[in-house]
């Protein structure tokens, strides 16, 4: 572990714990914001750049920007008087840790943490760009169509109702 | 001699980095191209300020700054210590630590901005990969920090402010992005050093500029509309509109935060009129082969420069938008029209350079223009202005 992901996964978890804990609705979006900045930051230091920037165009640009508005426009973000924690937390942090053990478990033996670990390759923007036009390509359609779909739905539903 | 006038900043940093012992060449290296930026676009930001003043003066038919120094030139150091002198004003309701860390988060990202803009031959801070998409991953990010601003002021005008400003340049987003597709797919690189790379040769009576063809003609000119309308310039300066909402996401801002926001603003508009110079204008290239002996850094700014003045012009010239008429603009004219210029683009790419390509091209780009004008203005009647009062 090098000093650097130390210093991301810090930022990255205290900013997650900061989403889930704080009382202010507007301060949890915005502490989550800055958890998926450090999330980005970790795909950067693995020279992963593609998937780092695009985590920052997707999540900070827009899905952040969605939860905020979102959140303005339903309750105005005012913050509640109860507390943090839901009465039954024991119960909900037993499940968690049933759950995160039968992953944590399910990842140890699975067959990619056996394999030899692959020879690191280069993957540049043009291969990931090369590959979703040829290889991927359908995957891609689909999910155009998709996120295509939504959008006219969403503009559907927006849309004012004629008078009769 | 022109050789070395050009490369004269490279060889400086490389007479420097001589002088660094070996283990901190890295970092040395590092601080040495970044901090021209700190410099020059700072400065630039200085000098914008007194022109723009000065040129609004002239459109508005008054002098403009004339008290401090010659002509008023020492204005910007006056703006300067006047806004580290005053007191910063915080108000009681407000959220004491968003609205501290707003114009922070505002300010860096724009600075980060700069790294990937080749500013000169050999000349940039970062040679990315992909460095576009950097740009605009970092440009998303100033949108959170102007809600921040807006939010954590607890005014509802910088509220009001802060979701038009959001709304804005989530909506303008798209075609910058889309126009800017155009050139990536005929270059076939995210990389601005390569990018420019390709528009670095002439054929005779023009350079290879994207913008000397129809599509990047229409890339270019929707590119620069998004431009302002993301940089918060007038004639989209809903977000501030000082008729209607004061100052819109940081009004409850003084002294050196306000100055902050400020400058971010102003070096947003040049990075992105950066951005737009290296996708379509050329970059640093000369726009003859014969002019080629004068800097490319000083071709750089020549043509920044030009761009800002365009921007004050337009300033000073044309009304502000409603927002319905803002929206309107974005999603029924300039995207149809950039989806519609990727497929110019495509046509441009694949067909032999001869008088056809420019004739399909030109159809492709010139047809949507006037459909979509024609269906846009079909029922809105209207006619030459009327004036009541005013002969």
């Amino acid at each position: 572990m090098t000093p650097a992901f130390a210093i991301l996964a810090i930022l990255t978890i205290s900013a997650a714990v900061a989403a889930m804990s704080l009382r202010n609705l507007i301060h949890c979006a915005l502490a989550m914001a800055a958890a998926f900045g450090g999330i980005a930051l970790i795909y950067l230091q693995l020279d992963a750049q593609f998937v780092g920037f695009a985590q920052i165009l997707v999540y900070i640009g827009a899905v952040a920007i969605l939860i905020v508005f979102a959140t303005l426009l339903t309750r105005g973000g005012e913050s509640s008087e109860k507390t943090a924690f839901s009465s039954t937390w024991l119960w909900g942090a037993l499940v968690t840790g049933a759950v995160f053990a039968l992953l944590g478990w399910a990842i140890r033996n699975s067959f990619a943490s056996q394999a030899e670990p692959a020879p690191q390759v280069e993957a540049t923007v043009k291969q990931i760009g090369d590959s979703l036009m040829t290889k991927y390509v359908l995957p891609l359609e689909v999910v155009g169509l998709l996120l295509t779909a939504a959008l006219i739905g969403a503009v559907v539903i927006a849309m004012r109702e004629e008078r009769k | 001699m022109a050789e070395t006038l050009d490369q004269i900043f490279v060889s400086l940093k490389q007479a420097l980095l001589g002088y660094i012992p070996g283990p901190w060449q890295a970092l040395a290296s590092a601080v040495l191209s970044l901090l021209p930026i700190f410099v020059a676009f700072p400065t630039l930001f200085a000098i914008t300020t007194l022109l723009e003043r000065k040129g609004l003066g002239r459109i508005q038919n008054r002098y403009g700054p004339n008290r401090v120094g010659p002509f008023g030139l020492f204005q910007p150091a006056a703006d300067g210590v006047k806004a580290l002198t005053k007191e910063d004003v915080v108000p009681r309701a407000a959220d004491r630590v968003v609205h501290f860390l707003a114009p922070v988060v505002l300010v860096i990202p724009v600075f980060l901005s700069f790294a990937v803009l080749p500013v000169g031959r050999n000349m940039v801070a970062v040679d990315m990969d992909a460095g576009l998409l950097f740009f605009f991953a970092v440009g998303a990010a100033t949108e959170l920090s102007v809600f921040m601003a807006g939010w954590s002021s607890r005014n509802k005008y910088a509220l009001l402010g802060a979701m038009r400003a959001i709304a804005q340049m989530v909506s303008y987003e798209i075609p910058l992005i889309l126009s800017a597709v155009g050139v990536v797919m005929v270059t076939g690189t995210l990389s601005p050093v390569k990018i420019v790379a390709a528009q670095s040769t002439y054929n005779g009576l023009l350079p290879d500029w994207f913008v000397f063809t129809p599509w990047g003609l229409v890339g270019f000119l929707i590119f620069m509309i998004s431009a302002a309308a993301e940089s918060n310039r007038s004639p989209f300066d809903l977000p501030e509109g000082e008729s209607e909402i004061i100052a819109g996401y940081f009004i409850e801002y003084s002294g050196f935060k306000f100055a902050l926001f400020f400058l971010a603003e102003y070096l947003g508009m040049f990075a992105i009129s950066g951005l737009g110079i290296t996708l379509f204008l050329g970059g640093w290239n000369a726009p003859l082969a014969s002019l080629g002996w004068i800097p490319s850094w000083a071709w750089f700014f020549a043509k920044l420069l030009a761009i800002i003045l365009v921007f004050i012009w337009i300033r000073g010239t044309v009304p502000r938008l409603r927002m319905d008429q803002l929206m309107n603009l974005a999603w029924k004219f300039m995207i149809p029209m950039v989806l519609v210029n990727l497929v110019g683009a495509a046509v441009w790419h694949f067909m032999h350079p001869s008088l056809s390509r420019w004739l399909v091209s030109s159809i492709l780009v010139l047809g949507p223009y006037f459909w979509l004008g024609k269906a846009l203005f079909e029922h809105k009647h209207l006619g030459p202005r009327t004036y009541r009062f005013a002969e």
